[in-house]
């Protein structure tokens, strides 16, 4: 961001497709969310994954090994809006003030 | 070498039909309009010429001047030639997207009617339109005739896509009393013209195989840096009208400059006035030399970038400044073009007194009876030694 009127592409151009990737919007949190394995129903057994369609911003991560179903947020695009935590029909997810 | 005169084409054209055979010969990609008096005919003859094969571009008719203009920006964005026109309430109707076409960098022409502002509503000629489309990144052309009009388009094409430059230019033609005036205009033969404006060169095209985005956000990280760019390309304009100016006089032996002086040189009051203004301030200079007054003329064409020290150097010692114009700034200091002369005078050795006459609204005729009165009134102010910032001539008050 230290870059002079005339080291940028003129007009606000963007001329490298996908860089917003490079934008990381997890500094716009205000709260972060708290996953709980124990009543998960990805982790127990690979289903529901609301959280994961419903996240704007695909932050959350969920990945299967060998039969075992782990679960994670990417805090790094996570923007804390709290659509998982409210989508969650087993209250597997809260929010939690960053400021803690 | 200018061209010789057995290929040049002679015809009796209104202004706005003069307009219409440049952008023909301009050998546009896309015209996207919509009708509004007076700028109506060069969009109807250009359809003429579209209709009857004449050229090969894409006419684009739209429902509102908003559509215009946004078609415009998308077409010069995957790099055509493009040109529009307009004129008041259209030209308003247009301001979020004029600002998008300057903003975004795309050398669109837009040809303009100039005509008063709603409300009440009127068709007739005043520079209300144009002055309000000032800050928005335009490059403003004020034209006085026909011919004018017709050099000035094509020119408008290669100054626009100018690699320093890449700015929109607004072409003004004062609506119907240049619009619909029949004059004498010299046409060059079509090949000339195409070596002339040559192939539009974008600098970075809308392409599938090589994507990119136009126009997204900035925020105040980068918006400020954004700015600054336009503002330097806008300074670039002089230096590249000059150059484009010079190949033209080349071609035809005529140019305008950005602004045309007549019998400055030892005027003791200069008036300053834009488009047809300047035919009758010159007739009223040679009028009120021969009763022994020292008045010159000082014909604007350039209004975006304003030429700021030229004016300064043309004014000289000039002991006043008579500016005649046609447009209101409602609660400014003084009106748009003033602003702009007193601006430029601040620094001046001898600063002259600047009188401001608001003339010309809605069409009301300015005869030269009107510059008389302005010149006999900045004569009074000068023996005061002050005059008021602005006032209007030639209303019932």
């Amino acid at each position: 961001m230290s870059e002079k009127y005339n080291e940028i592409p003129m007009a606000g151009n963007i001329i490298e497709p996908g860089n917003s990737l490079k934008y990381k919007t997890g500094g716009w949190r205000a709260e972060r969310p708290i996953h709980t394995d124990e009543t998960c129903l990805w982790v127990k057994n690979g289903t529901c994954g609301r959280c994961w369609i419903f996240c704007p911003d695909n932050a959350v991560v969920l990945t299967e090994k060998d039969g075992k179903h782990a679960y994670a947020y990417n805090l790094e695009y996570c923007k804390g809006c709290g659509i998982c935590a409210n989508e969650c029909p087993t209250q597997s997810i809260h929010m939690e003030s960053e400021s803690k | 070498m200018t061209v010789s005169k057995d290929r040049i084409t002679v015809e009796g054209l209104t202004g706005d039909a003069a307009i219409a055979h440049a952008l023909r010969q301009a050998d546009l990609d896309v015209l996207s309009a919509y009708p509004i008096t007076p700028q109506t005919i060069i969009v109807e003859d250009y359809q003429k010429f579209a209709a009857d094969g004449q050229v090969k571009a894409k006419v684009i008719p739209v429902e509102s001047e908003h559509s215009a203009m946004s078609a415009c920006v998308g077409a010069s964005a995957v790099g055509a030639r493009v040109a529009t026109a307009s004129a008041s309430a259209g030209l308003a109707l247009m301001w979020e997207i004029l600002y998008c076409a300057a903003s975004m960098r795309m050398p669109i022409v837009f040809t303009v009617a100039n005509r008063a502002l709603s409300a009440p509503i009127n068709i007739h000629n005043d520079h209300s339109d144009g002055m309000g489309m000032r800050d928005s990144g335009f490059i403003q052309l004020y034209c006085q005739s026909s011919q004018e009009a017709y050099d000035t388009t094509l020119m408008a094409f290669k100054l626009a896509e100018h690699h320093d430059v890449l700015l929109p230019v607004m072409v003004g033609i004062d609506g119907f009393i240049v619009s619909h005036n029949v004059e004498r205009v010299e046409m060059l033969p079509d090949d000339e013209v195409s070596k002339f404006v040559g192939v539009r060169e974008p600098v970075q095209p809308l392409d599938p195989d090589n994507p990119i985005t136009m126009g997204p956000l900035a925020l105040t990280d980068y918006y400020f840096e954004f700015k600054e760019q336009q503002d330097k390309a806008i300074q670039n304009v002089p230096r590249v009208y000059k150059e484009v100016e010079d190949e033209f006089e080349k071609l035809t032996g005529r140019k305008y400059g950005m602004f045309e002086t007549y019998k400055t040189e030892d005027a003791d009051i200069i008036i300053i006035a834009m488009s047809s203004m300047g035919g009758t301030a010159k007739v009223v200079a040679d009028a009120l030399r021969e009763r022994g007054d020292k008045v010159g003329v000082i014909r604007l064409k350039m209004f975006r970038p304003f030429p700021t020290k030229d004016i300064a150097k043309a004014v000289g010692k000039a002991k006043a400044v008579a500016v005649f114009e046609k447009a209101m700034s409602f609660g400014a200091a003084t009106h748009p073009l003033a602003l702009e002369v007193r601006t430029a005078l601040y620094e001046a050795e001898q600063r002259p007194m600047i009188a401001d006459f608001v003339v010309g609204l809605g069409g009301r005729d300015v005869p030269p009876i009107t510059f008389v009165e302005g010149v006999d009134k900045t004569k009074e102010y000068l023996k005061k030694g002050e005059a008021p910032l602005y006032e209007t001539l030639g209303v019932r008050k």
